[in-house]
């Protein structure tokens, strides 16, 4: 019996499975008193869901992140969605999904009329993810990306946006293909996760099975390297074969 | 056509069928997002006085969805069992309703009834009911269905063991499994939510929890959660299917967002039939809805969700599912956006679809962008345990570190049977008892061998 267990209440039934938590961060061997949670770990969900909460409200650092996207050697564009705020974002999916009136201005005072991969990176529903990841998977990307020989668009800076953001953003951009950057739900033990979805010939009115996703990008899940390389290999295999979604598989692994 | 009500001087018109469910539901922000919701609270008590006094075979007559645009219009206008429906037949909605909460209406006749009353007509009657009265309708369906467990017997709360991982890693969903197959949880299904969705990645994870299973010979079911056309594929190769698993919707369109067809649904259905993997039954499909997914999908015509939803049940039923279950919170504010939106929408889908004859389960759960918490699950699931609920979910802490939102622990469905009383499947209990997991009134037994036992087996 370690230490900390000798401390426990009497009452206390701990787990036979203590030993499983190094392999996952899943909130196992909690114990229990009675079929209940004992407080430690009741208190410890709290304070993640607090965290969680928080993370939802979090903002993201556009120029922070206009100055860690430097490096990638692209254009850095900032746009907003029709949402006006956090309240009307949290109800109004539509207004997340449209650029508003400036931000198609601004896009289309740039002047690009094709590319074969444009990056967004949006806030979503944890802009710490964002803040925290996809600088770094950005860099790693846009040099992949350009050394096989792929153009690239400006790089996007999206606030209030949802994942149908990049479809206006990247039919205006004349885009082959859209990649967004956006903050996942975060969950309790991780608030700062990101996904990736990736859209070939985006356009308004797309549904999700025209979409490959990549997701859990952060240190405890996938990490930046290997989302690196499956984001690659979708956005290669997509603009080869001219299709995403479900008719595009992760086939990396497969046995015959 | 219209259907008016009128208030002192005040007349209500709806200008259809459609329009008259959707106001006559209770408010939920989903419903206001499509702009279907009644505008105000008068409006939508008239809707539901109106809709009272609308006879079940308006339902059969006037689609929702037409009939030649839609495929589970189809499906509920030529597969209504026009005998069953006879007894009830010159009903309307108001009656209906008092009849099903009547003590004429008990077991027996809810089951000879189930395939005569349409999704359309099972949504009308609930927006006329409290949440009391949806439990205690629900408690009075039976809805049984095995594969290598009986599911859904009276007195029995099953559970699906989901030891999600965000990286699919084989030692962190094994160590998920040992922990929740120690708090007896797992007799309706064990089913993991794979990360990545790959053909190669799927068969790992099938096998995986296979060997395991074998192993041990619990008599329990297995299921990566992948899409359908991956099973197929997967299938073909001669994995371990036990269960094909797919998300589905109320409309043709919902579904073809979702990537699937009733035809699609029906090549994986006879697949997974013809691969006779149970042992006492052969309901091989589990599938999962929500309120939300057909406008989410921007395929509602304008049918509030809660009405859509219960059109999803048309298409399980036509598989002869295992399991069914509403992941109720996960969709999000925008369809849910609270506690007391979460709640009343996951009874009125437990009712809906017990009352159509299905393996109602339940995916207790929300997540950090909605306005709820453990607080408002423990009143849902409460709830659930008295409306006699199919299964709930078992994750580790109940938060999955994987879908990122929060369902039911393993401590959660301890404390509903021992808190109501309720049992695990049969053959899981015996199973339970069997390896000193759990004593015959289903008490935890704190015992290191088997779990040393467990962790020998998964190990290989």
């Amino acid at each position: 019996m370690s230490g900390e267990e000798k401390n426990r209440h009497p009452y206390i039934v701990s787990d036979h499975t203590a030993a499983l938590k190094q392999f996952t961060r899943a909130r196992i061997a909690l114990g229990r008193t009675g079929t209940s949670v004992p407080h430690k770990e009741a208190l410890a969900f709290k304070l993640a869901h607090a965290a969680a909460r928080d993370a939802v409200f979090s903002m993201l650092d556009v120029n922070a992140l206009h100055d860690e996207l430097k490096p990638a050697g692209l254009p850095v564009m900032h746009l907003k969605s029709k949402a006006a705020d956090r309240d009307q974002y949290l109800q109004r999916p539509d207004l997340g999904r449209e650029p508003d009136e400036r931000s198609v201005a601004l896009v289309k005072a740039y002047g690009c009329d094709s590319c074969d991969v444009c990056i967004i990176l949006a806030d979503g529903l944890s802009s710490e993810a964002v803040n925290r990841h996809a600088p770094a998977l950005v860099r790693l990307l846009v040099n992949r990306l350009a050394q096989a020989g792929f153009t690239l668009g400006p790089l996007i800076i999206a606030e209030q946006a949802r994942v149908a953001f990049a479809d206006p953003v990247g039919q205006l951009l004349g885009a082959g293909l859209s990649l967004i950057l956006i903050g996942e739900r975060p969950g309790l033990s991780s608030p700062q996760s990101m996904g990736a979805y990736i859209t070939y010939r985006p356009m308004r009115g797309l549904t999700d099975e025209g979409r490959n996703c990549v997701s859990n990008i952060h240190p405890a899940g996938l990490s930046i390297g290997q989302a690196a390389e499956k984001i690659a290999y979708l956005v290669r295999e997509s603009l080869r074969r001219k299709v995403s979604g479900i008719a595009l598989k992760d086939e990396t692994g497969l046995l015959p | 056509m219209a259907y008016k009500y009128s208030i002192g001087h005040l007349t209500y018109t709806f200008n259809d069928l459609k329009t008259l469910l959707a106001r006559a539901t209770p408010f939920r922000s989903g419903d206001a997002l499509a702009g279907v919701a009644a505008t105000t609270y008068q409006e939508h008590v008239a809707a539901q006085i109106a809709l009272a006094d609308v006879h079940l075979d308006v339902f059969l007559r006037e689609a929702l969805v037409p009939y030649e645009q839609d495929e589970v219009t189809r499906l509920i206008i030529d597969s209504h069992d026009a005998a069953a429906f006879k007894p009830i037949g010159h009903f309307t909605v108001g009656q209906f309703r008092d009849w099903l909460l009547s003590d004429a209406c008990d077991t027996a006749v809810l089951k000879s009834l189930a395939n005569g009353i349409t999704p359309e007509m099972a949504a009308a009657v609930s927006k006329l009911m409290r949440n009391q009265e949806l439990i205690a309708a629900a408690k009075k369906c039976e809805v049984l269905t095995s594969f290598r467990n009986t599911i859904g017997l009276s007195g029995r709360l099953s559970t699906r063991l989901q030891p999600n991982h965000p990286t699919d890693d084989p030692a962190g969903i094994s160590a998920s499994i040992i922990d929740g197959i120690l708090y007896g949880s797992g007799d309706a299904v064990i089913g993991i939510n794979p990360a990545g969705d790959s053909p190669a990645n799927t068969r790992r994870l099938l096998e995986m929890i296979d060997n395991f299973r074998r192993q041990f010979a619990i008599p329990t079911q297995s299921c990566v959660l992948c899409h359908v056309t991956t099973t197929l594929d997967l299938i073909e190769k001669h994995a371990p299917v036990d269960l094909t698993f797919q998300s589905i919707a109320g409309t043709q369109s919902a579904n073809a967002s979702f990537g699937i067809s009733l035809s699609l649904l029906e090549e994986a259905y006879q697949a997974t039939l013809s691969l006779n993997r149970g042992t006492i039954g052969n309901n091989v499909m589990y599938f999962e809805t929500g309120q939300g997914s057909a406008l989410s999908a921007n395929a509602h015509y304008g049918i509030d969700q809660q009405t859509c939803e219960t059109r999803a049940y048309a298409v399980a039923r036509k598989f002869n599912p295992l399991l069914v279950n509403s992941v109720v919170g996960f969709i999000g504010p925008e369809y849910l956006y609270n506690g007391k939106q979460i709640i009343r929408a996951a009874l009125e889908d437990h009712f809906c679809a017990k009352l159509l004859g299905l393996p109602m389960g339940m995916d207790v759960c929300y997540t950090n962008h909605a306005e709820a918490d453990q607080d408002d699950m423990d009143t849902l699931i409460t709830l659930l345990g008295v409306s006699g609920c199919t299964f709930i979910m078992g994750v580790p802490g109940a938060d999955d570190v994987m879908l990122n939102y929060q369902s039911t622990s393993f401590h959660d469905a301890l404390y509903l049977r021992r808190t109501l009383g309720l049992r695990p499947a049969p053959e899981f209990e015996a199973w339970l008892v069997q390896q000193g997991i759990m004593d015959r009134q289903g008490n935890q037994l704190p015992d290191a061998g088997t779990y040393t036992r467990l962790l020998g087996g998964i190990g290989q």
